[in-house]
């Protein structure tokens, strides 16, 4: 290595000054705000969150106020309701959630040693939707709009448009819209963490931030298509009166509550996890030691995700279901706080066996430890479910809840802010006011929600806007006000820390001395992410690779350098973290705002009942998304490159190797999931009601057989035209492209033909086989346009048999199309009725 | 760590006063809220000890000194505190607990009471066995010493069924009747009130829950069972005139009606609009006239038309109906 071609400043300074030409960010006065580079959108996502959590809390106090006394009237019945509605829906949907995506965009790359994540686009796309949809929800209470049904909406009350307005539309529209841009960041940072880690850093050397990222984008991927299903639904009976919920015409509220809580459980791990992630970085650093027992927090972590999605009924335990689901959902609620001891433990051990380093950051850990692990006691109290008949729906749950999200997420995430500002702005942030903030936060917390544990149990409900002074807990609820205010004060504290930070000097790089990659970062940073992208062969590169740092520096590492001109990052093997290609990354572009933009029109123009322009926005939304399109997967000017130490990359790569490749199969799994939400309900209805679709027409077996027949022969069209085309007869493969389009759309109709004399609005049954075909028919007509788009590409030359992502990734849609279609089509062909 | 100890005392001085005794779950006076009381106290102890000990255990691994203990303790400390001993506490937890959850026993002999949640006032109607039921509203009176067996269901939305002194609360469901077999066991006025949110006035949706020992409890059944004497009065003509009997059935007087409470022992209730208002005259009339103030959202039409005298005519009427 000591002749190595870096030795040479002058050429390490040509190699900068490429860097710097290709990721110098858009400037302008609009321009500025097409960039799609991490660092920037990243922050822009935190700031956002960040106001929302402020907005959303500044809620809350008001919501204190009117309880600080009995038979208080400062804030009216409806006005309260809404408040109180916002409050959890904006933290949940627009703070907890997005805030976890918003840092670990910034953060991922930094740790994985690549320049970007795989999609800057779709960061940035996520992000544009995030704005849009979360001013829209969180500006209705500016106008007396806001939903007022609760976070968790449950229908009748909020399907009957007689005794909920409009808020309900702004809820289910604007937050199914949140709810897409959070499934698009889940999928760019699964894709990052399995495809664009650095060489040598195997699954096991992946920093534990990664892996819990991993699993937490996994957890979004599985929870919130049921939420997005059971939307449909609920928009469905709400604007064309299908009576999914009605208990009158066969449907049953208990759907929505089953397919809430699908999601909403796992959404507490989700929001939890993350912060965990944060400790598992900081800890080691304050340790200065590795951190104890890796794989086994990975295990823990897998472990607690996997439960998550089992708990769900404990949040229905007074919904009247059988006693034996009880007892099973109790161990289960129960058996989900070992992993989380496993976790504790292994943070506790580590700074045991290590030389503890007192910091601020670790000050906000050991305080927010404090503050969780009450919080889980008494979630293994209402895992009870005879405790929970009592607790349930009282302010005993408003306490416990708190306890974990701010001893779970918030507290964290501040100690995170803490910890981490000075790799993102270069500035360490005040010691002094650190600690401030803290003990005031810290006291203020305690007195708002632990009186609440006693206000519940002497009778005190949840959502209530008044409560009498016959009760005696005025004094309780005082207490708890007062605290309000003074955590919103310690808040402040830490809100005027940040605002002084431009006015402080740079710290040195690496302030806290750790270990993992992403301290790699300069105070004066360069928008090129890192110089060289490392080998990797410890879990704590910077403290065991010897001169790791003056290496990555002097670009002694892999792909050093811009030679082309272009934004590149390596693509590795999912495993063992081979170097595989190198691709090219998009650059910014107004192409995801606008996207962005005519997406959201489209929920929002649907909210005001806009059937008309809404259509139209689908349609320019539609037009976005292909010209987007257009320019990825492109062919690149030479086969491959070096990445320097004599190794060469191919520039494209199609099929399970590429990033691509993978997206689309993540994403088709969320979609599956949704779907599997919908036929949750079609077989829910039939298994809890004996009644169902009594004295009602189904389909019939023929029509259904006939599009199931016509879906898979579009199917197996697109699968022998990739076949040919991969052995270079393309002529056969737009043939047979041409002939997947058209067998498609004839099964578009012969599914259409099948809900012939079903009235959706009589039933319930006619109205789920209803949604079962539409969605099945609604793919199909996207898998036309993806395989005429394919046909374009190939006509256009854009596609060869050498470079056929596009026609490997649409073959995996044709996959799931064609698993949908045959549920559909067998379940509402063959279960009919009654029968059976 | 002074804090902790202190807010332990502070809680459990808080418990043993207890804030109220007539809607608490720590105040019982029926058989399965004592029994969770039981439960919540001892997991309450155990949750006091284990915080405690995470907490020292913090702050002394905080303090100390490097390589106090190598990579094989720490990972046996892992195993042991955050696997085995877990394991083991909840298992024992979930053992203790799962009696608990078994539901109690109704017999055929048992009075059931169906009450339906509506926005915002409960229905109940009571049938003994062998005998017509009778319908009410926004009181509910239970023996001491025999069981009962409710029959929950929601009449519009979903409500819930709580009475926090007597047991654990049960959600009334549109098209869906859930049963809650309970035991109450000290006579006495208490309170219940809906714990799942409902719309506008959820939080003004509450009950009188009144248990009588067995004897006077038959007597009172009895009793209202008793239609009302038609009357003449003024304010029973105000009655009729303004179509209230349209809503609001009156048994013996006209006929029973689902959309507004039963009003044929009304003057017999201690409070007005479901568990808000003391039953007094100058509160019904003011209701009658504008109910919205009371209770934002309300089914009930205002009836600003009516002068001072008919108001007080009308609830002079409705509270004779004892």
């Amino acid at each position: 290595m000591s002749l190595h071609a870096q030795d040479d400043p002058q050429l390490r300074a040509a190699q900068e000054e490429r860097l710097r030409a290709v990721w110098k960010p858009p400037s302008g006065v609009f321009l500025r705000w097409t960039d799609t580079n991490n660092n920037r959108v990243g922050v822009w996502y935190t700031l956002t969150a960040f106001g929302f959590m402020l907005f959303a809390g500044v809620l809350a106090l008001i919501m204190r106020t009117q309880l600080a006394v009995p038979d208080n009237d400062l804030v009216s019945a409806n006005t309260f309701n809404q408040l109180f509605t916002l409050h959890g829906s904006m933290m949940m949907f627009l703070f907890a959630v997005p805030m976890f995506e918003a840092v670990s965009i910034i953060l991922l790359p930094q740790l994985l040693g690549a320049r970007d994540l795989p999609f800057p686009r779709l960061s940035a796309f996520g992000y544009w939707s995030f704005l849009i949809g979360g001013v829209f929800v969180g500006g209705s209470i500016f106008f007396n709009a806001a939903p007022d049904g609760g976070w968790f909406m449950y229908p009748p009350l909020t399907t009957r448009t007689d005794l909920s307005g409009l808020g309900a539309d702004i809820w289910m529209l604007g937050l199914s819209f949140i709810e897409v841009s959070s499934v698009a960041a889940a999928v760019e940072l699964i894709v990052g963490v399995l495809k664009c880690r650095p060489p040598g850093m195997r699954l096991n050397l992946m920093p534990l931030y990664a892996w819990y990222i991993l699993v937490v984008a996994v957890m979004i991927l599985f929870a919130f298509p049921p939420l997005i299903a059971g939307d449909l639904l609920f928009e469905m009976e709400r604007l064309l009166n299908w009576p999914f919920f009605d208990a009158a015409r066969g449907g049953d509220p208990l759907l929505w509550q089953h397919l809430f809580w699908i999601f909403g459980h796992p959404e507490v791990y989700i929001v939890f996890l993350p912060s965990i992630a944060l400790f598992a970085m900081m800890i080691p650093t304050f340790a200065q030691r590795h951190l104890l027992g890796y794989p086994w927090i990975v295990l823990a972590a897998v472990g607690t995700a996997f439960l998550s999605f089992g708990l769900w009924v404990h949040h229905m335990f007074a919904t009247g279901l059988p006693k034996i689901s009880l007892a099973f959902f109790s161990a289960a609620s129960e058996a989900v706080a070992i992993p989380t001891g496993v976790q504790i433990f292994a943070f506790i051990a580590t700074l045991w066996a290590g030389k503890v380093k007192w910091s601020t950051p670790l000050l906000y850990a050991s305080g927010s430890l404090a503050v969780f692990v009450i919080g889980g006691l008494t979630g293994v109290m209402v895992a009870v479910a005879p405790f929970d008949w009592q607790a349930h729906d009282t302010y005993f749950i408003v306490a416990h809840l708190h306890y974990v999200l701010i001893g779970g997420t918030l507290l964290p995430l501040f100690g995170g802010l803490y910890y981490y500002w000075p790799l993102i702005t270069g500035k360490k942030l005040s010691d002094r006011l650190g600690r401030i903030a803290f003990w005031i936060m810290f006291v203020g917390i305690n007195l708002t929600f632990f009186p609440m544990h006693l206000s519940g149990l002497e009778g005190m409900p949840r959502r209530v806007f008044t409560y009498p002074e016959e009760l005696g807990i005025g004094w309780l609820n005082l207490a708890s006000t007062a605290g309000s205010y003074m955590f919103a004060a310690g808040v402040a504290v830490l809100v005027v820390d940040l605002m002084l930070s431009p006015t402080r000097a740079k710290s040195p790089r690496n302030p806290w001395n750790a270990g993992t990659l992403e301290w790699l970062a300069h105070p004066d940073d360069e928008d090129w992410g890192i110089r060289s992208v490392p080998l990797v062969e410890s879990r704590y590169p910077i403290w065991d690779q010897k001169d790791f740092v003056a290496k990555v520096d002097e670009g002694r590492f892999f792909l050093p350098d811009a030679e082309e001109g272009r934004r590149e990052t390596i693509i590795t093997s999912v495993l063992d973290a081979k170097p595989v290609s190198v691709i090219r990354l998009g650059t910014p572009s107004v192409k995801p705002m606008m996207t962005a933009v005519a997406l959201g029109s489209v929920f929002i123009l649907t909210t005001y009942h806009l059937y008309l322009i809404a259509a139209l926005g689908g349609v320019v939304t539609l037009g976005c998304i292909l010209w987007w399109l257009w320019d990825t997967a492109e062919i690149p000017e030479k086969p491959e490159k070096p990445i320097g130490h004599g190794m060469r990359l191919p520039l494209y790569i199609s099929g399970p190797a590429a990033p691509g490749w993978w997206a689309m199969f993540i994403t088709m799994m969320a979609d599956a999931t949704a779907f599997s939400g919908l036929v949750f309900g079609y077989y829910f209805y039939w298994t809890i009601h004996p009644d169902f679709g009594a004295g009602f027409d189904g389909p019939g077996s023929g029509g259904p057989m006939i599009a199931l027949a016509l879906s898979l022969a579009s199917w197996v069209a697109t699968l022998t035209a990739r076949e040919v085309h991969h052995r270079a007869s393309v002529n056969a493969a737009r043939g047979l492209l041409v002939a997947g389009a058209v067998t498609a759309i004839a099964s578009l109709f012969a599914g259409l033909r099948c809900l012939d004399g079903l009235d959706p609005e009589a039933n319930v049954y006619p109205a789920i086989v209803w949604v079962l075909v539409v969605w099945t028919v609604v793919h199909a007509a996207v898998g036309t346009i993806m395989q005429l788009y394919t046909l374009a590409r190939s006509m256009a030359g854009r596609m060869t048999p050498t470079h056929d992502a596009d026609i490997r990734n649409i073959t995996v849609y044709m996959h799931f199309f064609a698993l949908t279609a045959i549920v559909t089509y067998l379940t509402i062909g063959l279960f009919p009725e009654t029968g059976l | 760590m002074r804090g902790k100890s202190s807010t332990i005392a502070i809680v459990t001085a808080g418990l043993l006063a207890g804030c109220n005794t007539h809607q608490s779950t720590l105040a019982p006076f029926g058989a399965d809220a004592a029994d969770i009381r039981h439960l919540f106290i001892i997991m309450l102890v155990g949750a006091v000890v284990i915080a405690g000990g995470v907490a020292l255990l913090m702050r002394h691994a905080v303090r100390a000194p490097e390589g106090s203990i190598d990579h094989r303790k720490g990972m046996r400390i892992v195993l042991w505190l955050g696997g085995i001993i877990p394991t083991v506490i909840l298992l024992g937890l979930l053992a203790y607990s799962l009696p608990y959850m078994k539901p109690r026993p109704a017999s055929p002999a048992d009075l059931t009471i169906a009450v339906d949640g509506e926005q915002f006032w409960w229905r109940v109607a009571y049938a003994p066995p062998g005998r017509p039921p009778i319908l009410s509203a926004n009181e509910i009176r239970i023996p001491t010493g025999r069981t009962v067996a409710f029959r929950l269901s929601g009449g519009d939305v979903v409500h819930s069924f709580w009475i926090p002194g007597l047991a654990g609360k049960m959600d009334m469901i549109p098209g869906r009747i859930n049963s809650l077999v309970v035991r109450a066991d000290k006579p006495g006025r208490y309170r219940g009130q809906c714990a799942e949110f409902c719309g506008l006035s959820h939080a003004l949706m509450a009950f009188d829950v009144i248990a009588m020992p067995p004897a006077a409890f038959d007597a009172w059944l009895a009793e209202q069972a008793r239609p009302a004497r038609p009357s003449d009065t003024p304010g029973a003509r105000l009655f009729a005139e303004n179509g209230c009997g349209g809503c609001h059935g009156i048994r013996g007087v006209n006929a029973p009606s689902r959309i507004g409470p039963d009003l044929t022992h009304f003057g017999s209730r201690r409070t007005l609009a479901a568990g808000i208002l003391p039953m007094t005259e100058a509160n019904v009339a003011s209701f009658i006239r504008h109910p919205e103030k009371t209770k934002p959202g309300v089914r009930m039409p205002s009836f600003p038309q009516l002068s001072d005298d008919e108001a007080i005519a009308l609830a002079r009427y409705l509270q004779g109906l004892k």
